[in-house]
């Protein structure tokens, strides 16, 4: 469990200069910039300069900042590497991670980076999004792969025509990927982001999957308009009864280590670390909507 | 001859030409040029003077851009207009 929440990653498409300069508005965990594939190819120069430009001038608050760059094994990639890390981005997103390597290369240009700019060495994070069979197939070596790796992310879009095979309603031609992605995630102890939804208007199709990806454990959701973020707030806030009990279990924590008590019980029921740590995080969740 | 921007808006068109005559030359249109458009050709000119360029042609055709927008695009622009890629990156 992070110690930072992170059910909405907002994309800006990173040459709009009026999305850039707005996005601090909105109440997402996370702002993606992206400079990939919502960047025409031309258009690759202006956009990186004016998400660096912005990144040094505006003031988006708590937001975590993340950039989707453009593939690492390229001189463009390698360019938004460059102006991103001199411009102190919290995150740098990698697309299509297939593998291992794809993660070290981009790691090495990142710490180049950094000792170019007298920038703390491992200060700039990475997430690692996994867009094909074969990236599915080798998540868990890729969440592992790095220790600036804070986050693997899910895009279903490239994915499901790498499959051979199209977005269904009920997601079932997904369950294999966001079963794997997120064991994956939990077993290198980082966060794991489900795919866009990319229907805006159905509202109520937005809910079912965010549903499922909780249920499922995912710790978030990448998400295309301010509009969905509202939803998966929602969605992911703890209900009254889960906050009253996550509090009676933290009060039953702190009863038991004033008396020095070894076992903790609640009516009658033993309390294991398990337990603590769901209450926590639904403490963590209900604090972040401001519902406690 | 090169641009960068776009005419949408909070965006700002920049075209650089080359000019023979010394000195950044600006030709600006901004709905907000009364109270703003000194600081908008300031922004232009130190922008210009911090990659090395002395003398151009540059006009500007802003749609109510912040500094950092005017900064970018004009960045862009005289890269373009250099066919350089050796960008001045600078840590914030």
């Amino acid at each position: 469990m992070g110690e930072r929440l992170r059910r909405t990653m907002m994309f800006v498409p990173g040459n709009n200069p009026g999305m850039v300069k707005d996005a601090y508005i909105y109440k997402c965990d996370s702002i993606m910039f992206d400079l990939e594939d919502s960047v025409l190819l031309s258009e690759k120069d202006a956009a990186r300069y004016l998400v660096y430009n912005s990144l040094r001038a505006i003031d988006y608050g708590n937001k975590e900042l993340v950039v989707r760059i453009n593939n690492p094994r390229s001189e463009c990639g390698i360019m938004d590497i460059k102006a991103m890390v001199a411009s102190k981005i919290d995150v740098i997103r990698l697309p299509k991670t297939e593998n291992v390597e794809d993660v070290l290369i981009c790691e090495s240009e990142i710490a180049k980076a950094e000792e170019q700019f007298n920038i703390e060495k491992g200060s700039i994070k990475m997430m690692a999004a996994i867009e094909s069979a074969e990236g599915v197939l080798n998540a868990r070596e890729i969440a592992k792969a790095s220790k600036r790796l804070i986050a693997i992310a899910f895009g279903a879009e490239d994915y499901v025509t790498d499959l051979k095979t199209t977005r269904y309603e009920d997601g079932v031609e997904l369950m294999f990927a966001r079963s794997m992605i997120l064991h994956a995630a939990r077993a290198a102890k980082i966060d794991a982001l489900d795919t866009v939804y990319s229907d805006l208007n159905n509202e109520e199709g937005l809910r079912k999957e965010v549903l499922l990806i909780k249920k499922l454990g995912f710790d978030g959701k990448s998400i295309i308009n301010p509009r969905q973020i509202d939803p998966i707030v929602e969605i992911f806030t703890p209900t009254k009864k889960e906050i009253e009990k996550a509090l009676e279990i933290m009060d039953a924590i702190e009863d038991a280590e004033s008396k020095k008590s070894g076992v903790i019980s609640l009516r009658g029921k033993m309390i294991d670390m398990p337990i603590v740590l769901r209450a926590q995080r639904t403490i963590q969740l209900a604090k972040a909507a401001r519902v406690l | 001859m090169a641009t960068a921007g776009t005419l949408e808006s909070s965006d700002i068109l920049i075209t650089v030409e080359n000019d023979d005559s010394n000195g950044i030359h600006i030709h600006l249109e901004s709905p907000v040029k009364k109270q703003f458009g000194d600081q908008i050709k300031q922004v232009i000119r130190d922008t210009a003077k911090f990659i090395g360029v002395e003398n151009a042609k540059i006009t500007a055709i802003d749609q109510g851009a912040l500094d950092c927008v005017i900064k970018a695009r004009t960045s862009t622009a005289l890269y373009r207009a250099c066919e350089s890629v050796d960008y001045k990156w600078e840590k914030k």
